[in-house]
């Protein structure tokens, strides 16, 4: 489909992402990027080199056929481009908008190489998006039905995914959420900014549409145990993605002040209950207007906060980082944007105590000491060492923790013979996501701790072959799984 | 969607509402909470199960009217429903053969104690229960808890039924009178159970109190309703609600619950000028649950 002798595709720049200017942005909480339109998609799709063993697909963990997708918008067939992206990957509306691409399809892109690499996320997000406005989806068949049950236990990217591709092979799949909205973190957890709440709705009406049943208000190990659910509710397998959901603090002084948040609860009040819309919206969140706020961690997280703190008014907006800019963790894309929207990096910076404000319990200012780095520690990272005497005051009105999840017990406790690794993890083969107790499997953040929706999205897809083998011919020592693609 | 079966006033401003919600009816046990959110665009907030029918399917709830949300709750009446219940959540309460157990419910506090008490007295001891109230008007499951103690005593701050004073009074009478106790329950106010936890804290009689911090998702991941217990950090929502008394940090409890006094102010302000409209939105989305329940659920996912 490709015209261009692969000198002149070389020659193309990679096209821009259209966005909001920072100054508007910072105001709303509509989208930062507005996508690219078909005339910048085209000249995207024209700079693939179709490579002929395409190293963008290996670096993808759930194998997007990449230069077969880029070829149908060549030619023009967006809605089949987004039906091929669709055979492995059932939310490529998120995907597009949220993974971290610079690691993995576009990481491994050829000419990325000699100039930059393929836009592959943006045209991922852009087949998808035209099939939202055409409102035709090139939704997968199903396969006839086996009549096997499978209980999913939590609705973030990991169960989507295995919800997903389970109906497709013939299953019928129950997804249960403790929340009362379906997506887990990426309704919770992930601010409109970077993924509106209606593309999420979009992505879980389609797997309604495919089958998919969901249970919200279902705490499981609360409301009802994992072995009810192997028992009287009749379920054939299990699988468990409950996420990496309890907020790890710093365990400085001064923490349990009024106006320090964890991530989770400052982006949850925001996000799932829609505070920024309060008093329209029942649930508040301590008003940022005209303040000073700060978050501490230098991943995605840390940036969804601080800019959710810039969009409800934030004054001046810190991000204290304990090592240097190039250890963070975060996308590129959301250092970027943030910079450009007036966040202030405070790199190689620890927080060591918050203070009390003249307002008796409040938050006034946090200590702080500066970092340097030294020899690399366990995460093969240079281990941040303070600067003695190198302390200082910051005023603060507002502090987000955002330094990482652990484990949520609550399912892991209630389930006896279910193994857990250190720091409560669910002990699961990394091939077939089988745990220690038959019939149950575990993927995502609660199997590799705190990760990204697309690995999890790729635990969810091993899972479902794994559950599928499982349930077919009911064998549950020998490893039965089909060669990845 | 859960619906509501009865729905009754214990006291002005205190209202039981018996709901369907047959999974948590199942399994709620003695301490235990939900989580309820009443409409759309509504806040989460914890209530503590009073009783449970397992077989009927129902759980009940008592709600004293203080917010806009627990306000707009006692406007509710039978044939509402719930947007959403969920739990049971928290730990139960640690129910075995203690001996003499007191059982302190303090205003709305009673009806988070009178479960905890029947459990008690199902194990075996002797429940001394003692219900507070400000005022004659604002006892309520008196009769509940007699039945399942072996003594009951109703105290008002201003005499206006039973005897008058406040509980800790009592308690330290039976303290001095050297009455022996191997537990105390305490469950109301939280100066009420600072105060409690101060009068046994030198006797060393064990003493557990159930805490009502601030919570969002009610499972552990928000953090919002940590407490300083013994010195450590806690989650009321999964290491509680309840606590050893003699470890709570109260004066940061208090703090924390203050956290968004300014927004709770302005939010019931707001209702107050138009409380018709909550309540409609309440009623809108159970009907559209029940006769269009796949456009519900599109509601539900934020399709517009």
């Amino acid at each position: 489909m490709n015209p261009l002798k692969p000198k002149e595709r070389m020659k193309i720049p990679r096209q821009a992402m259209p966005e909001q200017h920072a100054h508007e942005r910072t105001a709303n909480f509509g989208e930062v990027n507005l996508g690219l339109d078909a005339h910048l998609a085209r000249q995207e799709a024209l700079r693939c080199l179709q490579c002929a063993k395409p190293i963008c697909v290996d670096t993808c963990p759930v194998g997007v056929k990449v230069k077969e997708f880029l070829d149908l918008i060549l030619a023009g067939d967006y809605l089949a481009a987004a039906a091929k992206v669709r055979e492995d990957n059932v939310l490529p509306a998120i995907t597009g908008r949220v993974c971290p691409q610079e690691e993995q399809c576009e990481g491994g892109c050829v000419i990325g190489k000699r100039t930059a690499p393929v836009a592959i996320g943006y045209l991922e997000r852009f087949v998808a998006d035209y099939e939202r406005s055409v409102g035709k989806f090139g939704l997968p068949q199903r396969a006839p039905s086996t009549g096997k049950r499978v209980a999913v236990v939590g609705s973030g990217p990991a169960g989507l995914t295995v919800a997903g591709d389970l109906v497709q092979r013939g299953h019928e799949a129950t997804v249960f959420e403790a929340l009362h909205e379906v997506g887990g973190v990426l309704v919770y957890g992930i601010p409109e900014f970077r993924l509106p709440k209606e593309i999420v709705g979009q992505e879980v009406e389609n797997l309604r549409r495919m089958g998919v049943r969901f249970e919200t208000d279902i705490v499981v190990g609360r409301t009802v145990t994992v072995d009810e659910l192997l028992g009287e509710e009749g379920y054939d397998a299990v699988f468990i993605a409950t996420g990496a959901g309890l907020p790890q603090f710093l365990d400085v002084p001064g923490e349990n002040l009024n106006g320090v948040y964890s991530a989770n609860e400052f982006l949850t009040r925001v996000n799932l209950m829609r505070a920024y819309r309060f008093p329209e919206y029942d649930e508040p969140v301590y008003d940022c207007r005209g303040r000073d706020v700060a978050v501490v961690g230098g991943g995605n997280t840390a940036l969804d906060g601080i800019r959710t703190a810039l969009r409800l008014g934030a004054r001046n907006a810190h991000l204290i980082y304990r090592r240097s800019e190039t250890e963070m963790p975060a996308r590129a894309e959301e250092v970027k944007h943030a910079r450009e929207e007036g966040v202030q990096f405070m790199t190689l910076t620890n927080p060591v105590a918050f203070l009390e404000a003249d307002e008796p319990g409040w938050l006034g200012a946090v200590r702080c000491i500066r970092m340097e780095l030294g020899e690399p520690d366990d995460s093969g990272r240079p281990r941040p060492i303070p600067v003695q005497g190198s302390e200082f005051v910051l005023p603060l009105s507002v502090a987000i923790i955002a330094v990482g999840t652990s484990a949520n017990p609550l399912v892991q406790s209630t389930t006896p013979d279910l193994k857990t690794r250190k720091r409560g993890y669910i002990e699961a083969d990394p091939e077939t996501l089988r745990t220690s107790k038959r019939g149950v499997f575990a993927g995502g953040d609660i199997v590799t701790g705190g990760a990204t929706v697309i690995l999890a999205m790729g635990a969810g897809r091993r899972a479902a072959r794994s559950i599928d083998a499982y349930l077919r011919t009911g064998a549950w020592q020998e490893v039965v799984t089909e060669p990845s693609r | 969607m859960f619906a509501i079966l009865e729905a009754r006033f214990l006291a002005p401003d205190i209202k039981l509402l018996r709901v369907r919600a047959p999974r948590i009816a199942r399994k709620q046990q003695a301490g235990q909470f939900v989580i309820v959110r009443l409409h759309d665009r509504g806040e989460r907030i914890p209530l503590t199960i009073e009783a449970s029918d397992p077989e009927a399917g129902t759980i009940s709830l008592v709600v004293q009217g203080v917010g806009k949300t627990t306000k707009l709750m006692n406007r509710l009446e039978v044939g509402d429903a719930i947007r959403d219940v969920v739990g049971p959540l928290g730990k139960p309460s640690e129910v075995r053969r203690y001996g003499t157990v007191v059982v302190i419910g303090g205003g709305v506090g009673a009806a988070i104690a009178y479960p905890t008490a029947k459990a008690m007295k199902e194990a075996g001891n002797h429940v001394v229960s003692v219900v507070g109230a400000r005022t004659a008007g604002l006892v309520i499951l008196e009769e509940e808890m007699r039945l399942v103690s072996d003594e009951t005593h109703v105290l008002t701050d201003d005499g206006t039924y039973g005897e008058k004073g406040f509980v800790t009074a009592k308690l330290q009478q039976w303290i001095a009178s050297g009455r022996p106790i191997d537990l105390v329950l305490a469950i109301g106010p939280v100066p009420m159970m600072r105060a409690v936890a101060d009068l046994t804290r030198p006797h060393g009689i064990k003493t557990i109190v159930s805490l009502n911090s601030i919570m969002v998702d009610g499972t552990g991941m928000c953090g919002g309703c940590r407490v300083a217990v013994g010195k450590k950090n806690r989650f009321a929502c999964v290491d509680g609600p309840e606590f050893d008394a003699h470890e709570v940090d109260f004066a940061l409890l208090a703090q924390r619950n203050a956290m968004y006094r300014a927004a709770e102010r302005r939010a019931l302000e707001e209702w107050e000028r138009h409380p018709e409209k909550d309540l409609e939105d309440v009623r809108r989305t159970c009907r559209l649950a029940e006769v269009h329940p796949q456009v519900a659920a599109l509601a539900e996912d934020g399709v517009p």
